[in-house]
């Protein structure tokens, strides 16, 4: 098999890879010119016909979603990237920006073109401030360079991006959370409809796209929808709801392997190729136990499914949620699964934003849950317990507003159903594993 | 006495034409305001709200909702220590390495050492998984840490 040449990856590790001259020097802003001559409807529907679907965890059509925009609106329309990436495990995002800042630039300048926009605003997790910096500059030479602002290469095109930092909240990168919080409120997910696209940031018509999501749009201008279609896995012809897994992918991977990294590759690896491929294989001569396939919301893959394939389709067919971030991190036999299922618990629970009860209170129970099993005072009936919570809260069942609570009942659900032997030797043992370090923390 | 100085009220309406209305700077003002007086008083929420054209509650409101803010009664330190506990960095020693900072700082998890150098505190995944444990050092992250790198890190920043 030829190796993979990667093209959002491609300019990592050049020296001096954030600045404009070397971008330009390699082809850079050639597919804004591009987009520019073209009508901004033709745009849209190029990425449509690519099938690039979401890179952020949704998997949603990009190009369907700018195409719900309302027609001949008088504007203004936005443009959110989503740049909070905060998914435990995931990182690609930062990489990109860090990086290669004005792939991502030239990506929201032919967004904002396609879909009439003039106002861009870049919402970063406040934690990546070495982001932040590299986008300041790569921002300010792009407006000395005529590539944002007034009449952008000499086409009248005028667009202002904006970098707006966070306050360190998981649900910001929610769409309409991060839209509450852009507009200088608590970080609430909005009810839906109506969706953003119809009425977002300021009740103005907004599109949310995701970091790595933008930077595919400036390669499928350069090089093609067909070229962007020749890599990965088309729909399966017996699932009518299967769009496709076009495309590359920014695979993360972390955790318990030798050489944790971000690799990219055509959608649709499987899980062992990651880890044993290019992560080097499982640390210390180990053997995987369980992981997870993209980020910790979606749920947890046993030793016995590595061999999913990690496309949009992929996980959900082993009871996963989905492709999620496509963030895989390892777990090796030697950890428990009541600790791993805790930390995931812990997490959510921290980050519910509190709007909703069923999540609030639901990722708060099972926690205690799990406190109460790591201590040896768990009960048998716990392990039913925490499923009958878990199964009760999230967009799934209809009982909240946004998908937090889905991404934190998965994990639980998983882990109940696949490591259930586990649980339950765990809780007839009456031990703890709580290590002085765990019962420092378990009291935050 | 107004507690925000002018030099701080300018940096705050600098933000203004960034977005169509004042309530979008809430959370750049608080960034201002926090970073250079390391907590939000009541009074400088007052004062924010004054530049924003907003009631303080509306500011008070969307301040308490983001942990990352500190009021007066616990301040920051000069340095902020964020170290990892979310999945990754569990896996590979993050709980450990806070808990052996507690002890080396003399501080709990949370709080400021006594000569108010370094606040420590936990943090959620800090998208470095790839270089886990990792920390966080004011805004900047530093990866593939030890318990030895990370007490000299602190003391070189």
């Amino acid at each position: 098999m030829p190796r993979f040449e990667p093209v959002l990856l491609k300019r990592i590790d050049k020296p001096n890879s954030a600045a404009l001259a070397g971008y330009r020097a390699d082809g850079g802003y050639t597919a804004l010119k591009k987009a520019l001559a073209m009508a901004p409807d033709d745009v849209t529907n190029l990425v449509k016909d690519s099938g690039l679907r979401g890179r952020g965890g949704a998997g949603f059509s990009a190009g369907a979603k700018w195409s719900f925009l309302p027609k001949n609106h008088p504007g203004p329309i936005y443009l959110c990237v989503n740049a909070d990436e905060s998914e435990p495990g995931t990182f690609n995002n930062r990489i990109l920006m860090e990086q290669d800042p004005h792939q991502l630039l030239e990506g929201i300048a032919i967004a904002c073109h396609a879909i009439r926009s003039n106002a861009a605003y870049i919402y970063l997790r406040y934690e990546y401030g070495r982001s932040y910096r590299v986008l300041d500059a790569a921002i300010k030479e792009c407006y000395a360079a005529g590539l944002l602002g007034e009449n952008i290469l000499g086409t009248g095109f005028k667009l202002d991006v904006r970098l707006h930092r966070g306050a360190g909240a998981y649900i910001c990168g929610e769409e309409t959370g991060l839209i509450e919080s852009l507009e200088g409120k608590r970080a609430w997910p909005r009810i839906k409809p109506p969706y953003p696209a119809i009425e977002g940031l300021f009740r103005k018509p907004t599109i949310v796209n995701n970091v790595e999501t933008l930077c595919c749009v400036t390669h499928i201008l350069t090089r093609g929808v067909e070229w962007f279609k020749s890599m990965g896995v088309p729909p399966d012809p017996n699932n009518k709801r299967d769009q496709g897994s076009y495309g590359p992918k920014l695979y993360c991977i972390s955790g318990h392997v030798n050489k944790p990294c971000c690799v990219e590759l055509p959608l649709g690896v499987m899980a062992r190729e990651l880890i044993d491929v290019h992560g080097g294989g499982v640390w210390k001569g180990r053997k995987a136990k369980a992981v997870v396939p993209g980020g910790i919301s979606m749920g947890f893959l046993s030793a016995n499914e590595l061999d999913t394939k990690l496309d949009f389709e992929g996980p959900g067919k082993v009871g996963c949620l989905g492709l999620g971030t496509a963030a895989v991190v390892v777990i090796d036999d030697q950890t428990s699964m009541v600790d791993v299922l805790y930390n995931c618990c812990r997490f959510m629970s921290h980050e519910s934003c509190g709007q909703c009860t069923p999540c609030r209170e639901g990722t708060a129970w099972m926690t205690k849950i799990l406190e109460r099993i790591r201590t040896g005072r768990g009960k048998l009936e716990d392990i039913d317990l925490l499923y009958e919570v878990a199964n009760s809260m999230g967009i799934i069942p209809g009982t909240t507003i946004c998908g937090l609570a889905d991404g934190a009942a998965w994990p639980v659900k998983n882990a109940v159903t696949k490591f259930r032997g586990e649980f339950e030797e765990y809780i007839r043992s009456g031990r703890s594993s709580i290590t002085p370090a765990q019962q420092l923390m378990a009291a935050h | 006495m107004a507690v925000l100085t002018e030099e701080i009220r300018n940096r705050i309406r600098a933000e203004f034409p960034k977005y169509p209305n004042r309530r979008a700077v809430t959370l750049p003002a608080l960034h201002i305001v926090h970073e250079a007086q390391r907590a939000v008083s009541p009074e400088a929420m007052k004062e924010i709200a004054e530049l924003l054209e907003l009631h303080p509650a509306e500011v008070a409101d969307t301040m308490s909702f983001y942990g990352f803010f500190r009021t007066p009664d616990r301040p920051l330190g000069t340095k902020r220590v964020w170290v990892c506990r979310s999945l990754s960095c569990m896996l590979r020693g993050g709980e450990e390495l806070l808990a052996d900072l507690t002890k080396r700082l003399n501080s709990n998890v949370g709080g400021t050492t006594a000569d108010g150098n370094v606040t420590l505190e936990f943090a959620e995944c800090l998208g470095a998984c790839e270089q886990a444990p990792c920390i966080l050092v004011n805004d900047e992250c530093h990866g593939n840490q030890t318990q030895d790198s990370v007490l000299k890190l602190i003391e070189n920043k």
